[in-house]
């Protein structure tokens, strides 16, 4: 199989994709960059936010986040604390969880200083994410 | 003479206990079997991680990030990962023994201790042990999760860097086979440049000669925000296994009790059977004496 690029998403729980693909989109740390075969090797660190990959014209999504993104010879690692295809997302759980951010934050601004925000912002960044996700497959 | 009722008693209870741990032991079995699965399903996501790891701090200076920082150590933090449940033999028993052997060992040395502990059981006795427990995460390790371990490892970077410990290490139930589970102690930080470089396994090696990354950002940002996570993949790893290790000595724990019942029966049934036969001779020898006196 040439000009394509075997994608693999392993996350702590189990592998989630692996795959040969032709493209493949991820939310790096210094903004989303795709890759194809035969990108020069490159390591980056991911973000939480969307990823999808497009193998033989049927488009993946997933939602990511927070790990890092291996490419060499042709083979792409995507490591990440937490990788759910577009199906598979609950959308009741992200709803929850969404509204329990959001909640947070307005009591961190309104003064409360026992609340952390980086987390109850990365918490909605998680949600929307998952939310957006769940949404466009449908 | 032993009491026939008694004896009975005695031999229908310990059947009843013989249920038990048989059962007990099955369960045992399969979240063995569960927990096993999810070490090696866990594997890969560590080993690429160590690469990386390794494949980074070739490039950057690690002397530059305040996790590698050696102090000069006043106080000693031990991340005791133990079981949330008891009936598994000397396992927890013997985690917190190797734990507190430590502590005296660094007390004697007149550094500070502190203990965080991950599962119930570790944390059952350390609050009541007098030892600082700052931290501590119960009811956590019959499903270990990524985020169990990263609200530890947040927890423990935060005070590390905040000077409040200048060392920590991990205590973990280290699985060797399903009869040997052994105490494990680990440095966890600062985390020294060996452990990062990681050990030489085959698959990097066999990619022949190291590519040319492009780093995006550059090679200490990448650093930067992998350590805390290289911390949290340590610490889930510990969980994994000490969760593995709980069930297998579980498992020999029932096995032995099981067969501590079955040898009590035995030698309940036989002193139940002879006592039997000592009431029914008894009981003739009353019959033949009556009988012998009223011929005569």
């Amino acid at each position: 199989m040439a000009n394509k690029l075997n994608l693999e998403v392993v996350t702590p729980r189990q592998q989630v994709v692996s795959e040969e693909v032709d493209l493949c989109t991820v939310p790096g740390g210094d903004g989303v960059f795709g890759v194809m075969a035969n990108h020069a090797p490159i390591l980056a660190t991911l973000k939480i936010g969307p990823m999808h990959y497009e193998k033989d014209g049927d488009r993946v999504r997933l939602a990511v986040s927070g790990g890092f993104v291996e490419v060499s010879n042709n083979k792409m690692t995507v490591l990440a604390e937490a990788a759910e295809r577009s199906d598979e997302i609950d959308v009741e759980r992200a709803l929850r969880a969404k509204e329990r951010a959001e909640k947070r934050l307005a009591e961190a601004k309104s003064g409360r200083e026992d609340i952390d925000m980086a987390r109850a912002q990365a918490a909605l960044a998680r949600a929307l994410t998952r939310l957006s996700i769940a949404n466009q497959s449908t | 003479m032993p009491n026939l009722k008694d004896i009975q008693i005695k031999i229908s209870g310990i059947k009843k206990t013989q249920q038990i741990t048989k059962a007990m032991n099955m369960v045992a079995a399969a979240k063995f079997r569960g927990a096993q699965e999810k070490v090696e399903e866990f594997r890969p996501y560590a080993s690429k991680f160590s690469q990386v790891m390794g494949q980074l701090s070739e490039i950057a200076d690690p002397n530059a990030f305040p996790l590698m920082e050696i102090r000069d150590v006043k106080k000693v933090c031990v991340l005791l990962v133990t079981a949330d449940r008891g009936l598994c033999g000397a396992f927890n028993a013997n985690l917190i023994n190797e734990t507190q052997k430590y502590l005296r060992a660094q007390q004697a040395e007149g550094k500070d201790v502190a203990v965080i502990c991950l599962g119930r059981k570790g944390y059952g006795f350390f609050s009541k042990s007098g030892v600082e427990v700052p931290y501590h995460l119960v009811d956590c390790m019959a499903n270990p999760h990524i985020s169990d371990a990263k609200k530890v490892g947040m927890e423990l970077t935060k005070r590390f860097l905040d000077g409040e410990f200048d060392e920590v290490h991990l205590m973990y139930g280290k699985f060797v086979n399903v009869v040997t589970q052994k105490p494990t102690l680990q440095k966890l930080l600062p985390i020294s440049p060996q452990v990062l470089a990681g050990p030489e396994d085959e698959e990097s090696q066999d990619t022949g000669p190291k590519p040319t990354y492009i780093y995006e950002p550059g090679p200490e940002e990448i650093l930067d925000t992998l350590m805390p996570m290289f911390i949290n993949v340590q610490i889930l790893a510990s969980m994994l296994e000490t969760g593995a290790s709980e069930q297998a000595a579980r498992m020999t724990a029932m096995d032995n009790a099981s067969r501590a019942c079955k040898d009590m029966i035995e030698s309940l049934t036989l002193t139940y059977n002879k006592a039997r036969q000592a009431a029914i001779t008894a009981e003739l020898m009353d019959i033949v004496g009556g009988a012998e006196a009223l011929k005569g």
